[in-house]
């Protein structure tokens, strides 16, 4: 029992984003038996650890397992005060576990798109996207965000719990790629990666910046000299719902820019907590709860990624499954759900008004905006359109719910 | 076991291994013994009835003419977080000890609560349902949970004393 959670970091679980990353899903656990303790201190050590390691410990971050690395979970404020904080100033969060690419070579793009949904070709310069690895059966591997730079390259971030399958699908297709006498390369980037996030974003990073930020819409990237920093790329997206950026910086230098923005009273530290009840809040997927191989993007609604040209031409792995379920629908769809009294977690069952099972909660929590639980997960569709009364079952009571539109709690994203 | 109280996460995302939680213990010694002296030397005299006792899943229990005062100890409020919502049983019910009998859950994590003793509950923290957050703020007095009758007295003697407890705790940590 106790080894439930220990144990389940594996392999799903990770996180998603408009922008990224990560959420542990260490279940539930805990905690175990002294003897258990012990064997997780010793794995801890073979834990990785990002360039803010020893920074986190001394603003007193509670370290967890997630993914393989050992990341701060919250820092002195309780989940709670750091969750409203950077609803409404604004909080750093350290997703250097992340994995950063860059795809090189001139034909770079038709090498993505053999590998995600988006129609890159279309995307301007700097803009980026939201997109999908799929697989051969209409899965999805990870989810990711790619950006057309306009220094000849793609910029890539994927997932830290899905690095390594992700870097060995990139390499496999690469040879092949490679094999064909097209011109790509990969290159996997040691930079941190740290995220602000909240509406008093562009108010703190304007001091430190020349770029206009006025000018960077959501989801558009730019290289800039951040605080004195150089070789920074500052992209406009997130996971948390707020306006936000994204900060690719070099691994020596990224104490500094952390402790620079956080001499401005508006900034504090945040963690894997407030990130995952941030994201669920804005009604952003996390991969491996509620999203993963077994899931189409058509079943966890997410046919907005898929480019238009890309249906037509079906040359995305999995299209053959995927296209037709856009028009088809599909047997279950994944959907949001509120609900008062006991919180829903991951796992709860999800009921039609009549007792019958007709769905799975795949992530859940109490919203701490909201005061009211949010959740996420897949229902048979009869059961999707918004406003529709359903139950859940929690410790075995079925307790009256609805399927609600996401984002729960509205995004405040910067469109210009 | 550790956490198992303070985490037993059903479904949570993070570890609750909740790695460093260095201060806790210490953090309940002292407010312990500033409240009511030691209760060590308490409970080695007649005065049992103002000693706090301890489950291995971190409930507490204070007896006090003939009825039981439980709770969950400073070190499981730590782990768990700000409490949102109380899961607790109804008055009258009977519960055999180490029987389940509600839970409490942050934003992160839920955590099963188990009875210290047998015996009927006789009333419950009703502040609770307006303000869960009393668990968190004053564990060992506003943010009790119920109170119970006591069947068998003797199960006191299984349960730890404060510095048991304490010394638990710090094996939980090493």
């Amino acid at each position: 029992m106790w080894a439930r959670s220990m144990v389940r970091v594996g392999g799903s679980g990770y996180g998603l984003r408009v922008s990224r990353g990560g959420l542990l899903r260490v279940g539930g656990a805990a905690c175990a038996g002294q003897r258990l303790q012990r064997e997780a201190s010793s794995a801890e050590a073979a834990l990785k650890k990002t360039p803010l390691f020893d920074f986190h410990r001394q603003q007193g971050g509670k370290m967890v397992e997630f993914a393989g690395w050992s990341m701060p979970v919250q820092y002195k404020d309780s989940h709670i005060a750091s969750h409203m904080h950077t609803r409404q100033h604004c909080s750093i969060f350290d997703v250097s576990h992340m994995l950063q690419t860059k795809v090189h070579g001139r034909d770079r793009v038709k090498f993505m798109e053999s590998l995600v949904v988006a129609d890159l070709a279309e995307l301007k310069d700097n803009q980026g996207t939201l997109s999908l690895f799929t697989n051969e059966k209409g899965g999805i591997i990870d989810d990711l965000i790619v950006t057309k730079t306009d220094q000849g390259y793609l910029y890539v971030v994927s997932n830290a719990g899905c690095a390594d399958k992700d870097s060995a699908h990139m390499k496999a297709r690469l040879a092949e790629f490679k094999a064909a006498g097209l011109d790509v390369d990969l290159e996997f980037l040691d930079e941190a990666l740290i995220a602000l996030q909240g509406p008093s974003m562009s108010r703190v990073l304007q001091e430190g910046l020349k770029v206009d930020l006025s000018k960077l819409t959501f989801m558009t990237s730019t290289l800039a000299t951040v605080f004195g920093i150089a070789d920074c790329r500052v992209t406009r997206c997130g996971y948390t719902g707020e306006d936000g950026v994204e900060i690719s910086v070099p691994q020596s230098r990224v104490v500094e820019l952390t402790e620079k923005l956080l001499t401005n009273s508006e900034v504090k530290l945040a963690g894997l907590g407030s990130r995952d009840s941030l994201r669920l809040e804005a009604g952003l997927c996390l991969y491996g709860n509620d999203i993963d191989e077994t899931t189409t993007p058509v079943e966890a609604t997410l046919v907005w990624t898929i480019g238009k040209r890309r249906r037509q031409t079906k040359d995305f792995p999995g299209a053959d499954i995927i296209v037709p379920q856009i028009k088809a629908k599909t047997a279950r769809k994944r959907v949001g759900l509120v609900s008062a009294g006991p919180p829903v977690r991951q796992h709860t069952p999800i009921l039609s008004p009549d007792g019958k099972v007709i769905g799975e909660v795949t992530s859940g929590c109490p919203s701490p905006c909201l005061k009211k639980n949010v959740a996420m997960g897949y229902v048979d569709a009869a059961f999707a359109k918004n406003g529709t009364a359903i139950q859940v079952e929690v410790r075995k009571k079925a307790v009256p719910a609805s399927v609600s539109k996401m984002p729960f709690v509205p995004t405040n994203y910067y469109s210009g | 076991m550790a956490m198992r109280a303070a985490l037993r996460c059903l479904s949570a995302n993070f570890s609750p291994r909740l790695p460093q939680l260095p201060s806790a213990a210490q953090v309940s010694a002292t407010r312990l013994l500033w409240r009511s002296g030691s209760p060590r030397t308490l409970s080695s005299t007649s005065a049992l009835s103002t000693a706090l006792k301890f489950t291995d899943k971190h409930e507490w229990v204070q007896v006090e003419g003939g009825i039981g005062t439980v709770g969950i100890s400073s070190y499981a409020q730590e782990a768990l977080g700000d409490v949102v919502y109380c899961g607790l049983p109804e008055v009258g019910q009977r519960l055999e000890q180490m029987e389940e009998f509600g839970a409490l859950e942050s934003v992160k994590a839920a955590s099963e609560l188990y009875s210290p003793l047998t015996g009927e509950v006789t009333e419950i923290n009703t502040e609770l349902a307006e303000n869960p957050g009393l668990v968190n703020k004053d564990c060992y007095a506003a943010g009790w949970i119920l109170k119970m009758t006591i069947e068998k007295p003797e199960e006191l003697d299984g349960l730890m004393d404060q510095a048991a407890y304490d010394k638990f705790i710090k094996s939980l940590e090493e």
